[in-house]
């Protein structure tokens, strides 16, 4: 093993020293020590300038009352003002609407997906792109149907298909449990489809052997699908599990078109994201804010590693 | 060896050119605005504001050919017009020579080195002309920032139909008193509610608030949030009432600028309901049905005697401090909104009651247009009887937090949830403190 190792790293030595001799001028271009760095430079490079030097120059904003012209330090301020039922709320919500997202986006999608690739389903192209065309519409469209669905007249699509059935017509967006009904069919609309995708990548790399194996020791389709699908695609779940997280809590953008602005009544519709852009943005308060944006990575972070941790993401591979 | 550079050598070469490309562009388009004057741009929430700023341009450019302009004006929405000039401001790049601010949102431009700049220069020539608390609105450490378009005078829009069913006189309403016992008269004999109200936004609420007697407003003197003053628990009480008696009902859409509100009232939803003068332009654009059959009066007053109307809402211009000439911005700025023939203008295209008190009897103002066919001539003779009583409202830097409190929680809870107006506004003024 280790001789090997020399005997590469000699060759490429040698190649070098080659290269130098026959073409003098553009040496650095081709030296093979720079290359690696070369190619990783534009993500180092727009990891530095639009991820380290943003989260930086936060966390030490959110110690300072930042305000045009002048800013001052104010120490652990703005994070004892987060303490207040609004923030909480906003903690609340985005953290109901999470649990519900995840509750529906990963077991959906991923039945979905069986069946899909499954050899007796028919016209699975046609329902592949019926289920991934939402995740290509724009947020603000979508916001704007979905507001137009769940309107409180009796004209409004959803309405006018309960009273049609008997029922009667709602303010959909005016009480916190249907207008989390309305955020989370949102998210399922147009989310299902990407996860769908994950979860086909996933089965197709699923060698075939292994079910052929378990038809020939007489397992049945519930069988195979509990023992071989859903252990082999436990890695697609705990990545689809990971940015569904992360989605949750930044929600923001869903909400603020389902409303119009960032104004909900009572709040029903906030999420720390649109607390944040209340505070940092709107009222001209980005020591606040980025108290809040730290305050969602921490959530994030601790829930992510959390859940990682449990599903055994760190453990070392046999 | 001869291929990779010659390789190297197109691809350089290539790239020149396609940013060749673009240096040429940009070149063309600046010596094309050269052409036409000065080139100032404008930002606004408004369309109507945009085409009326559009429309002063051409007068200023063709009354002053030594200094033209060229007027590039930019609509954005509400939210976004407002974020992008605080971000813009804050950063120090990328805003533009003039900006509609609404009031609202103003106190936020004010914090610590305000980043526009004073227009004490060009007002205080013609202050005495002007509705003064129009300016303190806008105003810190007695320096002036914006100029705005119109008193916004609140005013109460009777249907005359519905009352005319009920037999109800709307001269015979004083008091908020009168107006509670003419509601219930309205709603026997009609079934329909007398009037609607917001539970999303400020201005049934603020109106009520602002025309108290004395100085009582959502801030007190000193810029401290006052929303639990005993008075306005009082006013929210009174709102409450009307809901539970059924003369008032929740604004359908939550508040009076949604489209089902809109489409309720030119139903003949609702008897009445109270905006400032500026919402006239709603009327003629959004319910057309109503045509003839609205009557514009003073609001009731809290008591016989107190003042009947308040100054509501506002948009007050500003040149901001990265404008490249801020003269020339600040002479138009005065051009188009605080000189006679702008003021008389403002009342033409847009139906606002104008800043400039010298101008109200003028003929100009006398004349028809839609807002005339629309609600009768004499809708100058209202804002003429009441201009004694047009109370002013508290501005200040807290002032977009508490509106975000009442938009949010206070109205909804109280109007909707029947929670306890008390005890919503302590919390409120708690947590805000």
């Amino acid at each position: 093993m280790s001789n090997g190792t020399i005997n590469t790293q000699r060759n490429k030595s040698n190649h070098v020293v080659n290269v130098k001799k026959r073409i003098r001028v553009p040496n650095v271009l081709y030296s093979q020590n720079i290359a690696p760095y070369f190619f990783v430079l534009p993500f180092i490079l727009s990891f530095c300038i639009f991820f380290a030097y943003p989260v930086f120059s936060t966390i030490i904003m959110s110690f300072q009352e930042v305000l045009p012209g002048e800013t001052t330090f104010i120490g652990l301020e703005n994070y004892k003002n987060l303490w207040n039922p609004t923030f909480l709320k906003a903690i609340k919500n985005s953290t109901i609407y999470t649990i519900l997202t995840l509750l529906i986006l990963i077991p959906f999608p991923l039945v979905l997906a069986v069946f899909l690739n499954s050899k007796m389903m028919f016209a699975k192209n046609i329902f592949r792109s019926i289920t991934f065309i939402p995740a290509l519409t724009s947020v603000v469209v979508a916001g704007i149907i979905f507001r137009l669905i769940f309107g409180s007249q009796e004209g409004a699509l959803l309405n006018s298909i309960i009273t049609f059935f008997g029922g009667e017509s709602r303010a959909w967006l005016n009480s916190s449990g249907t207008s989390m009904f309305a955020l989370v069919v949102l998210a399922t609309w147009r989310w299902m489809g990407v996860n769908l995708l994950y979860y086909l990548a996933g089965l197709q790399n699923i060698p075939k052997e292994l079910y052929e194996s378990a038809e020939i020791d007489g397992a049945s389709t519930w069988q195979k699908f509990i023992y071989i699908t859903l252990p082999l695609l436990k890695p697609i779940t705990v990545y689809v599990l990971t940015i569904s997280i992360y989605g949750g809590y930044s929600m923001f953008a869903e909400s603020y078109m389902l409303y119009g602005s960032n104004r909900s009544p009572n709040d029903i519709g906030l999420t720390i994201v649109g607390y944040l852009y209340r505070n940092g943005i709107e009222q001209n308060n980005l020591g606040f804010g980025s108290a809040i944006g730290i305050t969602l990575l921490l959530i994030t972070f601790i829930i992510t590693i959390t859940q990682l941790k449990f599903l055994g993401m760190f453990r070392k591979e046999e | 060896m001869r291929k990779r550079l010659l390789f190297l050598v197109t691809i350089i070469f290539a790239f020149s050119m396609i940013l060749a490309g673009c240096s040429g562009n940009n070149k063309e388009e600046v010596s094309g605005n050269e052409k036409n004057g000065t080139k100032l741009e404008l930002w606004t929430f408004n369309e109507l504001h945009g085409k009326y700023y559009s429309h002063m341009a051409k007068l200023w450019n063709e009354s002053h050919p030594n200094k033209k302009i060229n007027l590039v004006v930019n609509v954005y929405p509400y939210e976004d017009a407002h974020n992008k000039l605080l971000v813009a401001l804050q950063s120090g790049k990328g805003a533009p020579d003039l900006a509609d601010i609404e009031i609202s949102k103003f106190a936020n431009f004010l914090k610590g080195k305000p980043q526009i700049l004073p227009l004490n220069d060009v007002i205080e020539p013609e202050q005495n002309s002007i509705v003064q608390s129009r300016l303190d609105i806008y105003s810190k450490d007695g320096k002036y920032y914006g100029i705005d378009f119109h008193v916004g005078a609140s005013v109460i829009y009777y249907n005359k139909e519905i009352l005319d069913k009920a037999g109800v006189n709307p001269d015979d309403i004083k008091t908020w008193d009168d107006f509670e016992k003419a509601g219930k008269t309205v709603l026997e004999k009609t079934g329909k509610p007398m009037t609607t109200l917001e539970t999303t936004d400020q201005w049934s609420l603020w109106p009520q608030v602002a025309q108290l007697k004395g100085s009582v407003d959502f801030l007190d003197e000193n810029g401290k949030v006052n929303l639990d003053d005993p008075q306005i628990i009082k006013v929210l009480k009174y709102q409450q009432k009307l809901i539970k008696e059924g003369i008032a009902i929740a604004a359908p859409g939550n508040f009076h600028h949604a489209e089902e509100y809109y489409g309720f009232m030119n139903k003949g939803g609702a008897a009445s309901v109270w905006m400032p003068m500026w919402y006239m332009g709603r009327f003629v654009d959004y319910m057309p049905d109503l045509k003839g059959k609205i009557v514009i009066k003073p609001m009731p007053s809290w008591e016989i005697g107190s003042p009947r109307s308040a100054g509501m809402g506002g948009t007050g211009t500003v040149v901001t401090n990265q404008s490249k000439h801020p003269q020339l911005a600040k002479e138009f700025l005065a051009y188009a909104k605080l000189s006679k023939e702008g003021n008389i203008e403002i009342w033409k295209q847009l139906g606002f009651d104008p800043i400039r008190k010298d101008v109200w009897n003028s003929p100009e103002l006398r004349e028809s247009n839609k807002f005339t066919e629309y609600f009768g001539s004499n809708i100058f003779d209202i804002l003429l009887e009441i201009k004694d009583e047009i109370e002013g409202v508290k501005i200040g830097e807290r002032t977009p937090e508490v509106s975000d409190a009442i938009k949010t929680k206070i109205l909804y809870r109280t109007l909707v949830d029947m929670e306890d107006p008390e005890k919503v506004l302590k919390e409120v003024t708690k947590e805000l403190k």
